[in-house]
């Protein structure tokens, strides 16, 4: 609680992951929700849903626990190579909706499409009342994120529910013992949820000011991190508070983060910097490109398991012109997932949105991304689905494919990991900084294709963060307990 | 010269005052100065097509003279003459204007410098790379972005739905606004959507005029009669010309057709006859977010800009036989392939002409619509007008109604006409005098209209008031959800203003306290005990009176310092005595 002349400060954290945060603030009696992100750790104590049945995934042995003789238990778990999953529809932990009454919620400002998952949880069934402001890209991508997870989820559906697990997690081996308070858990939410808690957004623009109650007003600044993404700034005339979530000061695809009209504020709230602190970018974009060419170069596979938009686009330039430098320009690239057609359209429509480098290009008229031109070509096709017309008259081997979900639980890209996983000369580069690899490979094993961990995260790591602190020169910083440590991976 | 008093706002047009064409309007407030749009006029050929920039700073630069330029949209009469000022005349400030705006306006202009100096072989006119560096110079904005020119003068974009990229413009220095409107829609029609505005309660809203008596019919109606138009036309064999410019209506009229074409199975050839109808059509594609709601929804399945029927044109298509309908620019008849193709169909009285929006006096187009049956051309060619000539208004400018909408919408304190003829602009006036109670202006080009407008003037509030307020309400922190009145003295110290409590402000300034209170005694008629009286007054009062603690004893009611009490009594006639201090008077008339 941080007390200023007229008017206190409370924050509440509802969300442990500081990448997928959730949090509320209390500032002249308005009550904001910063963020509406949605951790899918949960997920990997899942066991993958394939789209059409597998017979390796079908015939793991059942798993219970000693001195337990459970019926209900005993159907719900599977072994895999010495580690426990669940055998059922992956599920989710939702904000914590204990601490405040959701329906007391006046505003929720989104930052970016990769923190509004959890969404429909917040503005559906619980009362909600409130205005949800966030620009016009993280709203339409956002759409595709949420309708995505959905139908992912949906396309595989089960008869029944595993539940019986979370009694008895006291005899369960790490880490599904290690589960946070599963009885809260949740479902996916439906394609109705995801309309109507989408129709409360109000689209706003950088820079544009927002006055709510006639208190506050309330501004969306570039953040320099995906398409849309923004930081807030909070000022009542007297104080200042800035959030920052998901901030790049690299230069990608996005327009640059707006420094100045973060600094000098009373409260800095800072959240969402990097995952992977140890890996550079830059040298991991570098490494994709030289693997993706060696895997193609002896005849193999190459499977990235992504999401519908964000570095994606990035790796679509830059591999295509790798490729064309390594005399492989007729190796097909194919982008698998429901929203894809979505993707790469609204992505060109977004110039304003965009680096100065690719917002030049519409004034020619040029699309701002190659992935336009690669499209047209033929070079990149795109598929909603490896069902879907086309893609088996398309397909031909050897190639790179684009394909949904980096969790490797749900989504076609269970089908290539199932296809390829058995040969060596078969590659998967993990490029999604969200999911820890091990893991999320860890129901596929033992696994014959190679596996590269190239985690591309440009959001900002520790040394940005620390330069940024000082130029903005805050009066308080407010930050993830987790970022007072070092890293376990880099205690130095 | 353009300094004047900080609380007057000075607006001078130097083109489109009481005129249509060259639209550049230069707004003086708070020792800041604009210039709005820099057009050129269509109708003239000599010095008269570019606004008298000399106006502005007889001798010195001009970029010291004005703040910021600002361009509402694309099209010449309002961006013509930007490369001009900023090249030729050498103003190097800052420029604002759309993205698409940008996008696009360098193209119109390199077309219309192409006509003048290599088809007219004019001299003194800008070259291709004045444009290129002009527009270095343009800062795009979005919609609804504040933007801080200085720390004092702020602007805001705001969708008018005139063409892609058409913005109106919110303008703000200090306590003192105003908005521009440029050319704008208040009706969404098949590619864009209407113009919207806040209430943001100018002290002036500039707004066009170009229809300022028209009540057009029905969209539909309209569109209804200019497709069964063109059907006749073709049916009976005959050429339908339709002057367009390369970017704006033109679009809208493709898809219009296009759809037509396809619902009845046509096959007559329809032609968009200019080399950039791919390029220009380009560009609807990528700035599709500002475009109307249903070409958003359904463009990554099918972009309305990719024609089916609609055909390149080619010059040789000219003398072919038969049928067709020919897109062809500029929209005015004034050059171009439009007046060449209309040279050689005006004397076929088969054809057709469609105007399909406003042509300013000095063109073509104006002259044929004006019924001239015969056109002389410089060579002293004449041209005998025999094919049938229509107008039909599918400009996208507001209508009267959508005017007087847009002044509802907005809740100015003054509104200034521009961009339209002065007889049409005149009755507009006394319409908005007489409906809104409004001060309208139409100043002449070179006329200055000087608007008084209040001025704020900031005051501190003494803590100790705010603090006592507070802890009378019982309320920290104060919940902007809900208003409350605080009660204070203003006091003027030194330069300064300050709201002090009544009290402290006595002891202050040594002077000793007098109260006035007001006393006033009412008949009721009721009959009962006076208790009862008074009990029934309580319900009354309490229903207006939510928010103070009421007190009640016997007969007597109170609230802060106001007193109402029921003289004892039993018969029909009730006495009230009511009395309350002069600083509760608006609590005391509440209960009286």
């Amino acid at each position: 609680m941080i007390d200023f002349h007229y008017g206190t400060y409370v924050q509440y954290c509802l969300s442990g992951d500081p990448n997928k945060p959730c949090s509320i603030l209390q500032f002249k009696g308005i009550t904001f929700m910063l963020d509406c992100g949605l951790t899918a750790q949960t997920v990997l104590n899942f066991l993958p849903m394939p789209l059409v049945p597998s017979t390796r995934l079908d015939s793991l042995p059942g798993w219970m626990p000693r001195d337990c003789s459970d019926s209900q238990l005993e159907r719900e778990l599977k072994e895999c190579c010495g580690r426990v999953f669940v055998d059922s529809t992956p599920e989710f932990q939702p904000p914590q909706s204990r601490i405040i009454d959701f329906s007391s919620v006046d505003v929720i400002l989104i930052s970016n499409y990769l923190c509004m998952l959890a969404l429909p949880f917040v503005t559906e069934e619980t009362g909600f009342k409130g205005m949800v402001y966030a620009t016009e890209p993280t709203m339409q991508i956002g759409r595709m994120f949420l309708e995505e997870l959905v139908e992912n989820i949906e396309q595989t559906p089960r008869a029944s529910f595993a539940s019986r697990w979370k009694e008895f997690l006291h005899l369960l081996p790490q880490p599904l013992s290690n589960c946070h308070r599963p009885r809260t858990w949740k479902h996916i939410y439906n394609l109705t949820a995801v309309k109507k808690s989408l129709s409360h957004i109000r689209m706003v623009g950088y820079n544009q000011k927002l006055d709510v109650y006639g208190a506050l007003t309330v501004m969306a600044v570039s953040s320099g991190y995906c398409l849309g993404s923004s930081n807030w700034v909070i000022d009542s005339g007297y104080e200042k508070i800035a959030y920052v979530s998901g901030s790049s000061t690299l230069t990608t695809h996005p327009r640059p983060m707006d420094q100045p009209a973060l600094k000098n504020a009373d409260v800095l709230i800072l959240t969402g910097l990097t995952q992977t602190p140890t890996a550079n970018p830059d040298s991991m974009l570098g490494e994709l490109c030289m693997t993706v060419a060696n895997t193609l170069r002896l005849g193999g596979n190459v499977l990235l398991p992504c999401y519908p938009s964000g570095v994606v686009y990035d790796l679509f330039e830059c591999l295509s012109s790798h490729l064309d430098n390594s005399g492989m320009s007729t190796i097909p690239m194919f982008f698998i997932s429901p929203v894809a057609d979505n993707s790469l359209a609204y992505s060109n429509i977004f110039a304003e949105w965009l680096s100065t480098a690719k917002q030049n290009k519409v004034y020619l008229p040029e699309e701002p991304f190659p992935h336009a031109f690669l499209s047209r070509t033929g070079r990149l096709k795109h598929f909603k689905h490896i069902y879907s017309d086309g893609f088996s008259t398309d397909y031909r081997q050897p190639c790179v494919v684009f394909c949904s979900h980096p969790s490797l639980r749900f989504g076609d890209v269970i089908l290539f990991m199932e296809m390829w996983g058995s040969s060596p000369l078969n590659t998967v580069i993990i490029t999604e900084p969200d999911f820890v690899h091990v893991e999320a490979l860890a129901p596929f094993q033992p696994l014959q294709m190679k596996v590269v961990h190239c985690p591309i995260d440009t959001s900002l790591n520790f040394t940005q963060a620390n330069k940024l602190i000082r130029d903005l020169k805050p009066g308080t910083l407010v930050l993830p307990e987790s970022y007072l440590h070092p890293p376990i991976i880099d205690p130095a | 010269m353009l300094y004047g008093s900080m609380s007057d706002i000075k607006v001078t047009p130097l083109g489109a005052g009481q005129d249509v064409g060259r639209s550049c309007i230069l707004l003086s407030m708070g020792g800041k100065n604009i210039m709005l749009d820099c057009g050129m006029h269509m109708g003239f050929n000599d010095d008269r097509r570019f606004p008298d920039f000399s106006y502005i700073a007889p001798e010195g630069p001009v970029s010291s003279y004005i703040d910021c330029v600002i361009i509402s949209h694309f099209h010449l009469d309002h961006c013509g003459a930007l490369p001009y000022f900023t090249e030729v005349f050498g103003y190097n400030g800052p420029i604002y204007m759309t993205h698409p705006t940008k996008a696009i306006a360098p193209i119109l202009l390199e077309d219309m410098r192409k006509i003048a100096v290599e088809r007219k072989g004019e001299s003194n006119f800008f070259t291709s790379q004045n444009i290129k560096d002009c527009m270095k110079k343009v800062v795009a904005v979005t919609l609804h972005q504040s933007i801080m020119v200085d720390s004092k003068l702020e602007i805001k974009a705001y969708y008018a739905g005139h063409v892609l990229g058409a913005a109106m413009f919110w303008i703000r220095v200090d306590s003192q606004s105003v908005v521009y409107t440029g050319d704008y829609n208040m009706t969404p029609d098949r590619h864009l959507g209407a113009a919207w505005i806040d209430k943001c309660r100018p002290d002036i809203l500039i707004s066009e005029s170009t229809y300022a008596t028209t009540i057009r019919d029905s969209k539909r109606c309209r569109e209804r009669d200019f497709l069964k138009k063109v059907h006749e036309c073709v049916e009976r064999g005959g050429k339908v010309l339709i002057p367009v410019f390369a970017l704006g209506r033109a679009q809208e009229l493709c898809i219009l057709l296009e759809t037509y074409w396809e619902r009845m199975n046509l096959k007559v050839p329809v032609y968009f006859g200019t080399g950039m109808t791919e390029k220009a059509n380009n560009y609807y594609k990528m700035f599709i977010t500002w475009t109307n709601q249903k070409i958003r929804k359904t463009f990554v399945q099918r972009n309305m800009f990719d024609f089916k029927h609609i055909k390149p044109f080619d010059k040789s298509y000219i003398e072919n036989p038969g049928a067709m309908v020919v897109f062809a620019s500029p929209g005015m008849l004034h050059a171009g392939l439009s007046l060449h193709i209309f040279k050689k169909w005006a004397p076929n009285e088969n054809n057709m002409v469609i105007m399909p929006g406003f042509c300013v006096s000095g063109t073509v187009g104006h002259k044929i619509l004006n019924g001239a049956k015969k056109v002389e051309f410089e060579n002293r060619q004449i041209v005998e007008i025999k094919m049938s000539v229509q107008y039909m208004s599918f400009s996208a400018h507001a209508d009267a109604k959508g005017i007087m909408q847009l002044i509802q919408y907005c809740e100015p304190k003054n509104v200034l006409l521009v961009h339209g003829e002065a007889a049409k602009m005149e009755f507009l006036k006394t319409k908005i005098e007489k409906e809104f109670q409004l001060k309208c202006f139409m100043p002449a080009n070179g006329d200055t209209c000087i608007v008084k407008s209040d001025v704020n003037i900031p005051s501190s509030v003494s803590l100790k008031l705010l603090k006592d307020e507070a802890k009378k309400s019982n309320i920290l922190p104060p919940d902007p959800k809900r208003q409350r009145i605080i009660h204070g003295v203003l006091v003027t110290k030194d330069v300064s203003l300050c709201v002090m409590d009544v009290d402290d402000a006595c002891k202050e300034a040594g002077i000793n306290r007098h109260l006035i209170r007001f006393t006033s005694t009412l008949r009721l008629e009721d009959s009962g005990s006076p208790s009862k009286t008074a009990e029934k007054l309580l319900q009354l009062i309490k229903t207006k009176i939510r928010d103070l603690p009421l007190q009640f004893t016997d007969c007597t009611i109170s609230v802060e310092s106001v007193l109402v009490k029921v003289e004892s009594s039993e018969d029909e006639m009730k006495t009230v005595y009511v009395s309350w201090d002069n600083q509760d008077e608006e609590l005391g008339k509440k209960s009286s």
